[in-house]
Formats: structure tokens, sequence, C-alpha cells
């Protein structure tokens, strides 16, 4: 069997409207890369829809949330010993376009995980609403200080990781908006986090089912997560990443 | 001075809660595990509900001087708060652990079709 030595992961729950779009647009951009779509329970025919678009796909048995199914994915990378992974969610909104630019840096060896960002310097391009800004201003500043680096978006999941980077997120990975606590978890292990300015697309199929009720929840919920992190030590909860 | 009968009661129903919780065990339908606080609990309220002297005294400590047998009802709230919170990291654990039960299943399904596939391509 050949293998790419980059791999995407692409974590997908009910996509059947776009995961083959996804997963098509990858293997279209650079050959190269193998893509595994985790479906993450999906009720729908997602992971059919991924297979038969010639993605490696990895069925959860229920839905155990977008932390669990990255997981899963990164454990899928150790396993099958990737050196590169790059992380696209499965509604189409990353473009593979920009991956090269996000991998720039992991190649060079100047960082173990790289985070597309879409408020970095010179990213003016996208404008969410009100309310989900000031979510995510809070959480860019309050990572950036606990963190002592700037960081300006905490909750995109555009990323690409070195093995380091893989090892540490197939052992340990938050749930419910895991980028932000993940950023922290980073940081406690010393790993090397660098973003880069990157476009990322509307949502193509059906609008993010967060209700405001829903995000104030979230925000105490995270915030909470984030301040635990930082007083954790830095221990994996299981020691998958030594598994053979 | 605790009431006879409402030491009476207590007791009763302190010994219940024991007899419950043992025969639960027997039955193996309780861990011991969980079945410990349970019987610290019942212990516990027994003791205070049998012995009026003891129960007076500590609700003297505790400045409570109108109505002792109130010391009943915070010690059953106190246990009762402790064997929840206990409740609480066990759901944590039993969580966690489902996922990373989910995940291996998933990857090994996923590595055991990809061999089937590759058995299937051997025989054509």
């Amino acid at each position: 069997m050949t293998r790419g030595t980059v791999l995407a992961v692409v974590p997908a729950h009910n996509e059947a409207g776009a995961i083959g779009g996804v997963v098509d647009e990858i293997r279209a951009f650079d050959p190269g890369y193998d893509v595994v779509v985790v479906d993450d329970g999906s009720t729908d025919a997602t992971s059919a829809i991924a297979a038969a678009h010639g993605a490696a796909v990895v069925t959860l048995p229920f839905n155990l949330g977008i932390g669990g199914a990255v997981q899963t994915g990164f454990k899928y990378a150790l396993e099958q010993g990737y050196e590169l992974a790059v992380r696209l969610d499965g509604d189409g909104q990353h473009d593979p376009a920009e991956l090269p630019r996000l991998l720039a840096p992991v190649q060079a060896g100047e960082a173990d995980i790289v985070t597309g960002s879409r408020f970095a310097d010179g990213n003016r391009a996208y404008r969410p609403p009100l309310a989900r800004r000031i979510g995510i201003t809070w959480f860019a500043k309050l990572v950036s200080v606990l963190t002592r680096q700037r960081v300006t978006d905490t909750t995109s999941g555009f990323q690409a990781l070195n093995r380091k980077g893989i090892a540490l997120f197939a052992g340990d990975y938050p749930n419910d908006y895991p980028e932000v606590e993940a950023t922290v978890l980073v940081f406690k292990h010393r790993l090397r986090l660098q973003e880069v300015p990157v476009r990322m697309r509307e949502r193509e199929h059906g609008e993010s089912s967060i209700t405001f009720l829903r995000s104030v929840y979230y925000v105490f919920k995270v915030t909470l997560a984030l301040v635990i992190a930082m007083l954790r030590k830095s221990t994996m909860p299981a020691d998958e990443s030594k598994r053979p | 001075m605790t009431p006879v009968r409402i030491s009476i009661a207590a007791s009763i129903a302190a010994l219940l809660l024991i007899l419950v919780v043992l025969e639960l065990i027997r039955g193996r339908r309780l861990k011991e595990r969980y079945a410990l606080l349970w019987l610290v609990t019942g212990v516990v309220l027994l003791v205070l509900s049998a012995w009026r002297d003891g129960l007076n005294t500590i609700a003297r400590w505790l400045g409570v001087s109108s109505y002792p047998p109130a010391i009943l009802f915070a010690a059953a709230i106190l246990f009762v708060v402790v064997v929840l919170l206990h409740y609480s990291t066990v759901l944590s654990k039993l969580a966690d652990q489902n996922t990373l039960l989910a995940q291996r299943v998933a990857l090994l399904e996923q590595r055991l079709g990809r061999r089937s596939d590759a058995a299937e391509g051997d025989a054509d």
C-alpha cells in the first residue's frame, strides 16, 4: 500500500451534502494527501459517501461530539504512522488551497502546530455576528494572557500538526469548542504553536446550530475548563500515545 | 433532649437502610465499592439516632438548642451530598472510558474492514 506523508483528518457529523465535495477537493488539490473522514455517529450517508469518494472512513458507533471525533482522527494518524496531519472541517468551510501555508512552518521545523486564523494580521475578510465576535474576542484575549503568546483565533479547527502535535492530541483532546482548551494544552506541553492568516468560506449547508443560551453556557464552561487546564499538571489522562 | 419516639423511628429507618444495602450487595446488585459510603451513612445515622445523649451533646456543640433531631437531618443531607459527588466522579470516569472504547472500536473496525477488502482483492 502506498501512503502519502500527509494525512487530512476530516471530522463529519451528518454532512452527507458536503463531505463528498470536501474529500474530492482535498484529493484534487494534492493527490499525495491521504484523507480520513471520522463519521461522528451520523444518521445520514456521510460514511458511505466519504468511502465512495476514496477516503478512509472511521465510523464512531455513536455521537461523541467534535472533540471526540477529532481525537479519533489523530489516533488514526498516530497508529498509521503519519508524520504530518492537517485537520479540515467536514462542512467545506476550509479551503485546501490554504494547506501549503499551514504546513510550511511545520515542515520548516518552526512549529509543532499551526492554526489557520481568520483574524490574524492582514485578515479582515471574515466578520461574524456580534455575539459570536464577543465570544471569540474574549477567548482570544484570555488565551493570549494565559499562554503569554498572541493568539487571535482560538476557535479555528483549521490546523496542521507534526508528529509531536498528533501524539499530544491523540492522547488528550477536550470536547465542546475543543480548540480553545487545546491551545492551552499545547502551551502546557511546551509545544510550539503558530498562527497563519487564512480565509474561510461561509458555511455551505445549514446554519451553525448554536443558540444564544447555549453560547452563554459554552462561554462559562470553556472558561472554567481553561482555568482548570492551567492549574492541571501536564500529564495525559490515559497514556494512549505510548500504545504500540 | 431527643424525644424517645423520634429516636426509635430514626433508628429503625437507619437499620432499614443498612439492611437494604447489605441485601443489595448480597444479591450482587450493588458493588461493595459503591455500597461502602451508604453503609457508613447508615451506621452514622443509626448511632446518632440511638444514642440520644450523644445527639444532644453534638447539638449543643453546634449551637442547636431548640431541636436536637435537626442534627439527624444535617448529617443525612451531608452524607447524601458526599454520595452524589462520588457518583459524579464515577459518571465522569465512565464517560471518559466510554469515549475511549467508542474510538477504539471505530479504529479497529476500520482496520478490519481494510483487511477484509485486501483479502477479497487477493481472492479475485
